[in-house]
């Protein structure tokens, strides 16, 4: 009597074979990880001879893209919860400001404060004015993309803030610990707590349901207004971070710190494989998003190209990616 | 040869979904200028029928003809170009464009340098709006207008495109009295003109009111077509409802809920918007109240009261005997309630992240581990509910949405009983869901009962709501107009009459 279900079942059993195996990983998921190993490889090959992979370059790249890997810790919870900041370059060149002046008239702690109250500031209005009364992020945080650079650049009159305290500096990405820029240590722990909190806490998971369908969360109880508040707060925060960083590698606040930077952060969070329309989300993925276009750069310049050229490929690359990481 | 020539006929058609018939061998026509209602339960096959009409399926076998000649439709388009029009329930306007633009949507008048004409289209459409006899500002953006300045808008698109025979599917059911009433004007005035109507509704009084015969469908077969003059309410709500296979969703006899204790829940004088008006009912632990109306009578808007979705506006909610304030979900839902929403893929189910996540949605505070979710936590939760509903799942890893329908809701209850609710509140919980799991899920939900959960469950189908409930209410434009025991009611024929208002 048993013999046929059993018989049955031993058939229906999947075979595991390398190529079942292959084929049942949805490898669009790790697009970006074989993306970034592919580029690393590519310009090893081709650029071993001018120094790629020298530690001095290596340790380079990561240098260059710890400040836009902080920004965009921040913007894949933006993201996540199928919102937009596009204030966070912005809100970094204010706090350069804000922190250098401070410094200059009180010290350094109280400098580090004022710059995260730019972030609190700046974010809380976003995260307000979008929760609250239901303005879309993209037009709230375009306007304040204006609002936060013209006023760094009006209470500077364009002149930029020199820094004179070796320790602010040193802490904030001019320094070293050991053989480690400061700046790396500082990403690396933003990508950490960011990885941590966004997939092993509650308030994560709750970002990821709010992104996912606002309204099966709303009816699960979840307080979407305040997740939207607090996405769009964070980000500001850490711009304003990300913004001491420019000024502590830098040593100096000046209004075009940060300049662009959102782009960069959005295009880093969407090839890491967050979702633009919200849902879904990692912080290892934008990292390795920042990496490979810091990469991109990197090798670009040491491969000759002139800056128009560069621009070129590096679109190109981006929209590849993306291309080949969308699903169905 | 026959003397009137039917606007359109249907002969024999067949139609079978993945090996599942559907239909089996329908005849349907309708006269020109005649208003033809078409009634029948949840799958009896009306809207896959009316989808053959116009070009949205193929039958399998069987024929259509347009004022007596055979033709193929084959397209929606081709149905248009037959002269069959829809006036589409979930409204198929843009609410961006103005009237006008979305009468002549995809038909736009051009003017000799290929630019669209948007005078032109303002003057056609009001001469259709004089034609129909009604005001609308063809100017008017539709999204600022009412529900029946949508409905009048569709019509008109409808007989811009010279549509002959028009299909509305119960289309006063978001229709205030006085809009329901210009609307039969409206029906009378294009029956006049020679434009048939096929009037898909459940209201008895309505289909008196405008149609002039009604085809019954059941199990996919026509059943009968009659003139409503030879045919009584009561032999149409038999026909609809059948003899129903024994023993599928029966009545068991429950244990009373004590009636002597403090209800659970107490609801005093609860009005919320237009459609929830003084409403007053109690539900005892171990109870459960059946909420039965007809589409659009208020019962889903009194669910989303309860749980704090539409503001109360006047009256109040006992839980225990105190006084709750019900201003959001998270407030509800610590007073112990849960509401298992009516859309399932909308509001109950992030569809994208997996069946595992979804679970735990609600449960997140109960799988902590410090600030940080226990992955094993959550796992061993989410594998208990699982076992515990038999959802049919591998891999509780992969998304939600390539759960079966019935899979889906049972994720949906699971999601809701891991929170441990006293009062539970199902809004159409077996909708779209296979005869096998909805005996499932409501055997899950006596069970609760039994726990000593009190639950209210609306449903449209009645066989179930007779199956399950201890007491029916029974809605009508926001008001619990009857409160009647289970023992009280014969049968599902008895319980159409008194909801009908027969």
């Amino acid at each position: 009597m048993q013999t046929p279900t059993s018989a049955q079942s031993i058939d229906a059993a999947p075979k595991r074979t390398i190529s079942t195996t292959l084929a049942g990983i949805d490898w669009r998921r790790y697009v970006i990880y074989i993306g970034f190993v592919v580029v690393f490889i590519f310009f090893a090959i081709l650029l071993g001879n001018q120094g790629f992979l020298s530690a001095t370059n290596l340790l380079n790249i990561l240098r260059q893209t710890s400040t836009i890997m902080v920004i965009a810790v921040g913007m894949t919870y933006v993201i996540s919860a199928a919102e937009i900041d596009l204030s966070v370059g912005s809100i970094a060149g204010l706090s350069s400001v804000v922190t250098a002046m401070s410094i200059s008239a009180f010290g350094v702690v109280p400098g580090i404060a004022a710059g995260l109250v730019v972030g609190v500031v700046v974010g809380g209005i976003n995260g307000t004015l979008v929760s609250l009364l239901g303005i879309p992020s993209f037009l709230v945080t375009l306007g304040m993309l204006g609002v936060a650079v013209g006023t760094a650049q009006w209470i500077t009159n364009s002149a930029p803030q020199p820094i004179l305290s070796d320790a602010f500096n040193n802490m904030f990405g001019s320094g070293n610990i050991g053989p480690v820029p400061s700046l790396v240590i500082w990403a690396a722990v933003f990508v950490a707590a960011g990885a941590l909190v966004l997939s092993r806490t509650k308030f994560g998971r709750q970002v990821l349901a709010t992104g996912g369908n606002r309204k099966a969360a709303d009816f699960t109880g979840i307080n979407t207004k305040r997740i939207k508040f607090t996405v769009l707060l964070l980000s500001g925060v850490v711009a304003s971070i990300a913004g001491m960083l420019y000024a502590g590698r830098l040593q100096s606040g000046r209004f075009q710190w940060g300049d662009g930077d959102e782009l960069s952060a959005i295009a880093a969070v969407i090839l890491g494989g967050t979702s633009l329309f919200g849902g879904s989300g990692t912080v290892i993925g934008t990292m390795f998003g920042a990496l490979l276009i810091g990469l991109i750069n990197n090798g670009l310049v040491l491969a000759g190209l002139d800056s128009s050229q560069q621009q070129i490929v590096r679109g190109a690359i981006i929209i590849l990616a993306v291309a080949l990481a969308r699903r169905k | 040869m026959n003397a009137t020539v039917n606007a359109v006929e249907m002969r024999g058609i067949s139609k079978s979904f993945n090996g599942v018939t559907v239909l089996t061998d329908v005849d349907f026509d309708v006269r020109s200028g005649e208003v033809h209602a078409l009634a029948g339960g949840n799958g009896a096959g009306k809207s896959t029928l009316m989808k053959i009409m116009q070009g949205v399926y193929q039958p399998n076998s069987g024929e259509i003809l347009v004022e007596g000649e055979v033709v193929k439709i084959t397209s929606i388009q081709a149905a248009k170009t037959a002269g069959i029009g829809m006036v589409f329930q979930e409204f198929s306007l843009v609410p961006s464009l103005t009237v006008a633009q979305n009468i002549f949507l995809n038909a736009e008048s051009l003017n000799r340098a290929g630019l669209i004409n948007d005078s032109e289209a303002r003057r056609r459409a009001r001469e259709i709006f004089a034609d129909m006899e009604v005001e609308v500002d063809p100017r008017a953006e539709v999204a600022r207008l009412g529900t029946a300045y949508w409905q009048l808008t569709e019509i008109a698109k409808a007989l811009a495109q010279n549509a002959r025979v028009l299909i509305m599917d119960e289309p006063t059911a978001s229709l205030a009295k006085h809009e329901t009433e210009a609307l039969f004007a409206l029906i009378g005035r294009l029956k006049a003109r020679g434009i048939s109507i096929i009037y898909i509704s459940h209201r008895m009084d309505e289909i008196y009111r405008i149609a002039d015969r009604i085809t019954v469908l059941r199990d996919g077969r026509k059943l009968f077509t009659e003139p409503l003059t030879e045919i009584t309410p009561e032999q149409i709500i038999e026909g609809i409802v059948g003899k129903k296979i024994e023993g599928q969703l029966s009545y068991r006899v429950r244990e009373a809920a004590e009636s002597d204790t403090e209800p659970l829940l107490e609801v005093r004088g609860l009005s919320a918007g237009t459609r929830v008006k003084e409403v007053s009912f109690t539900l005892h632990a171990g109870e459960i109240i059946g909420l039965a109306g007809l589409m659009g009578s208020g019962r889903t808007e009194l669910a989303r009261a309860l749980f704090g979705i539409d503001r109360i506006d006047s009256g109040e909610v006992l839980i225990r005997g105190k006084k709750a304030r019900l201003s959001s979900p998270q407030r509800a839902i610590n007073a112990g309630l849960a509401l298992i929403p009516e859309d399932r893929r909308d509001q109950g189910l992030v569809l994208d992240h997996s069946v595992r996540d979804n679970l735990l949605l609600p449960l997140l505070g109960q799988i902590g581990n410090g600030p940080f979710l226990s992955a094993e936590k959550g796992k061993l939760l989410a594998d208990s509910l699982i076992k515990q509903f038999a959802v049919k799942v591998d891999n509780p890893g992969r998304a939600v949405s390539l759960l079966s329908g019935g899979n889906q809701q049972k994720v949906v209850l699971a999601k809701w009983l891991g929170t441990n609710p006293d009062v539970l509140i199902l809004d159409e919980p077996t909708a779209g869901v296979d005869i096998g799991t909805k005996s499932e899920i409501l055997d899950r939900v006596r069970a609760l009962a039994d726990e000593g959960k009190g639950v209210i469950i609306i449903s449209s189908e009645y066989p179930e709501l007779l199956a399950i409930s201890d007491r029916v209410l029974v809605v009508r434009d926001g008001s619990v107009i009857r409160d009647i025991p289970r023992n009280e009611i014969v049968d599902e024929e008895a319980l159409q009459l008194v909801v009908q208002g027969v």
